[in-house]
Parts: C-alpha cells; structure tokens; sequence
C-alpha cells in the first residue's frame, strides 16, 4: 500500500533555534496521527511545516495526489499547492477564527470552498451548505447568520463543516478541541471520531492533550525540543511510554 | 493461532532514578484454535501484563508473540491495528469509550469496523445486549453512567459483537452474577466451537473449570522463579 503522506528528514529552525528537526513518518489511507508534547515543542511548527503555512528548510512532504501519484509537495508551485489545500487537504485551526471568515455568513463559509473548486449553482450549493450544518449539528435556520454570532463550540463545528465540504483526503487539525469547555470537547470529539470513519479520511491531530489523543488517534508521536522522541500505537504509548520525556508527561496527567 | 516464544518484558521508570523492573522472563505458550488456555497465578504474576503483551498495549523487551502469523513484539502500528480489527478481541477490565455515544452503537463499533451493515450490526448488538440482561432503555444511553457490572457486561458484549479468531478475556465473569455468569460462560464456548484460540484470566474456580482445556502458570515466567 502506497502512504497518503510521506514526511522525510522535515527540518524548521528560526534563526539559531530549532523549530523541529529530523522528522520522519508515513501516514497511510484511513489512519489518525497525533503529536503531543508540551507548548514549545515544536509540534505546531511542524503541522505548519506539512501544511505549507510554514516553509521548511529541509526535508520532503510526499503526498499521493489523485491524478499524478506521490509528489514532494514542497517542490510544487504556490499555486498547485493552494489547489490541494482546496480540495484533498483540510486545515482545522485551533481558533475557529483563523480559519472563517468572520463577516460572512455561516453557509457562505461553506459555499466558499465548493466554489473555490468550482461549484457555481447557487440552490446546489446552498443545499450542500445546510446538509453541513446539519452533521456538525449546528440548526437550519442559523445558515444566514454571521459566524461572529455564534458560540466557540459552533465555530469550531463551523469550521469543520466548511473543511471537509469538499471531501479531503486529509486533515490537519491544531489543537481541534483546545479553549473549548469539556462538554463541547465531547461532542466534537464524537462528531470527528464519526466524520473520520464515514469518509475513511487521514488525519494528524496536533493536541497537549493525551486523553484526545486516546480517543482519536491510532498512532502517536511525541516531541520535545523539536525533536521527535517516542512514536507508536496511541495506547501502548500511553500505557507503556519507553522515553523518560514520555513518562514524565503520561504521569503528570491529573486524575479526574 | 497464538504462539509466544521466550517473550521477556521489563519496565524502566527514567524518572525514578531509572529504575530497571524486570516483570517476566522466558513466558512460551501457545493455543490452537477451539482451544481455551487459562492463566493462572497470585496477583502480580503478571497474567494481565502477559495479556497487554499479546494485545500489544505493552511492548515486549525481546522474543516473539505471533498471532495469526503476526509479530506483535516487532510490527508496524497499522499491523497491530489491523490485526485488532479483524483477528484479536481483547475484554479488559475496563470500558473506555468515547462520552455520548449510545450502548448499542458502542456494542456495534467493532462489526462496523470491519464492514458490516449499520443495521445488522445493531441487531446484533441488541441481542448480545438481551442476552446479557441489560435492560432495553439504557440501550439509548451512554454507558459511562452505568454501574460497575452494567458496564463490563457491555463490554463484554462488545468483545463478542465481532467473531475474532482469537480472544483475550481478561476476568470476564468477576462482580457478575450467577445467572449472567452463565451467559458469558455460553458465550465463550460458542466462540470455541467456532474455532477461537482463548487466552482468560478467571479467579472464579467454577467459571475456570466450565471452560478452560489446560493452564499456565504465570509465575513460572517470573524473572526470580528462573534466578
């Protein structure tokens, strides 16, 4: 089987600081990544990196395109590369707002990524619109209002409808449930754990975390200091970290 | 179906003062299909780290833990995950499941998984559920509000939703009562009829001798044993 996404020898310094460095894995069709470690660790440097938000100093982003096959996505044009961002690729912010456009409304939000790859009848994508709202449980009748107007929990929900109305083939998400109270994480949590089964999408799921990674993520990365220290399956990680970084992270978890 | 070669597994705490536990030295088993194997031993043994091995929740420090042709102590993730998906059923002492989702649908996960219709894993799931005496209206609910024996009890549903070829049971029957306990017990020699190779821990005698063929003692795999 041939990965979704292959990540060689990624490196990102800021002037002499080490973003990350020397990161490596394949993702593969259908499987949840996390990466945990603690603010700092350079976790969302990297996600930024793999995005394209960030430029890498080094290093390969492979991913399997539709029609070309595997292709380092470092290499293509801007342009190429904002096309994938449109259409197989999904970007879920940590602050919704970063990733809405705040004065438009919430269906427009959605209609925007469908015309971006070409959707033009309005009753279509109107339609589609509402369908969203509908599976990230956000009512009918709110389509026309301003996401401004709503909660944080239903901007992230927003958010995540306007993402995948396209139908990605991969997610990168920072943080999807971080600032949002636990009843609302819950109910996102589900809603992301059944999007990513029904669409069979690939994800990689930055968080500080570890119980959202329990639940979401198949595999585990753990970073610290920009460097990658432990990877592997999410509960033998967590249940049974080798690295002393790892260990110290899973015990300084607080028991509810 | 289950083979394990000379597996060996230590813990190392770093943050301890690195402190090396060696936990198990030497552990061979191995289980055909139809058969069920029963660890036995004190507490602290290892019997469930034994398991955790198996399920590969633990990573084992050197040998071999083959199941189905598989290494767990050497694949990949996704091998693991595939593995889980299709051949390894795993009952643990504990539920954890996603909050809000409803029994019945936490009893249907594993059969959707592997592909089965939404509608015939839920019939499924809804008799595993009858069968073990868990009461229609909470079938709607979340079971992390439910009790200590309501709460295993679904899982236990869970662990038998898919037909995996090979079981880990890990206490199945403790805080059961008789008549439930009964149910699980039809429960795992159906699965052996079927053909699964069963790995249980069972402190309850009677449950033990209903439907374990042979043995092990864990503590033969305890590194002072082989000192």
């Amino acid at each position: 089987m041939t990965p979704l996404l292959s990540v060689r020898n990624i490196k990102k310094t800021y002037g002499a600081r080490i973003g990350c460095t020397d990161v490596s894995f394949d993702l593969f069709p259908g499987e949840v990544m996390g990466i945990v470690g603690e603010s700092g660790s350079g976790k969302s440097t990297l996600l930024n990196c793999l995005a394209g938000h960030l430029e890498a100093d080094r290093g390969q982003v492979i991913f399997d395109t539709r029609a070309d096959g595997p292709m380092d996505t470092l290499q293509m044009s801007e342009p190429e590369r904002r096309m994938l961002g449109r259409t197989d690729w999904a970007f879920v912010h940590q602050h919704a707002r970063d990733g809405l456009r705040m004065s438009v409304s919430a269906g427009g939000n959605i209609g925007e990524r469908l015309m971006a790859v070409g959707d033009r009848h309005y009753g279509n994508i109107r339609e589609r619109a509402i369908d969203w709202l509908g599976r990230v449980e956000i009512a009918e009748n709110r389509v026309d209002d301003r996401p401004s107007a709503f909660s944080g929990g239903m901007q992230q929900r927003l958010q995540i409808a306007r993402n995948l109305v396209t139908g990605p083939r991969l997610v990168f998400m920072d943080e999807p449930t971080g600032g949002l109270d636990v009843s609302v994480q819950a109910r996102l949590l589900d809603l992301l754990r059944g999007l990513v089964r029904e669409m069979g999408l690939s994800a990689i799921i930055v968080t500080h975390d570890l119980a959202v990674v329990r639940l979401l993520a198949d595999r585990l990365m753990v970073m610290k200091d920009g460097h990658v220290v432990e990877t592997g399956l999410t509960d033998q990680v967590l249940d049974d970290p080798q690295h002393a970084y790892t260990q110290l992270l899973v015990s300084s978890v607080l028991q509810v | 179906m289950i083979k394990l070669d000379n597996v060996s597994k230590s813990f190392t705490l770093h943050n301890q003062g690195s402190a090396v536990i060696p936990v198990m030295t030497g552990a061979s088993l191995q289980v055909d299909p139809g058969e069920c194997v029963g660890l036995i031993g004190a507490s602290g043994a290892g019997k469930s780290t034994l398991m955790r091995l198996i399920y590969g929740n633990y990573l084992a420090a050197s040998g071999q833990i083959l199941i189905n042709g598989v290494d767990v102590a050497r694949a990949q993730p996704r091998e693991i995950l595939a593995l889980r998906r299709d051949t390894l059923g795993y009952v643990s002492q504990f539920l954890r499941v996603v909050p809000r989702v409803p029994t019945l649908d936490v009893v249907a996960d594993p059969l959707l998984v592997v592909g089965t219709p939404l509608e015939e894993a839920r019939d499924k799931a809804a008799t595993l559920l009858s069968k073990l005496n868990i009461p229609q209206r909470l079938w709607g609910l979340s079971p992390t509000t439910f009790s200590g024996g309501e709460q295993q009890r679904v899982n236990i549903a869970r662990g038998f939703a898919h037909e995996y070829p090979a079981l880990l049971l890990d206490e199945p029957t403790a805080s059961l009562d008789a008549r439930n306990r009964e149910t699980v017990l039809e429960l795992i020699s159906g699965a052996k009829d079927r053909g699964a190779a069963i790995i249980g821990i069972f402190h309850d005698e009677a449950a033990r001798a209903a439907v374990c063929d042979r043995f092990v003692d864990v503590s033969d795999f305890s590194p002072k044993a082989a000192a």
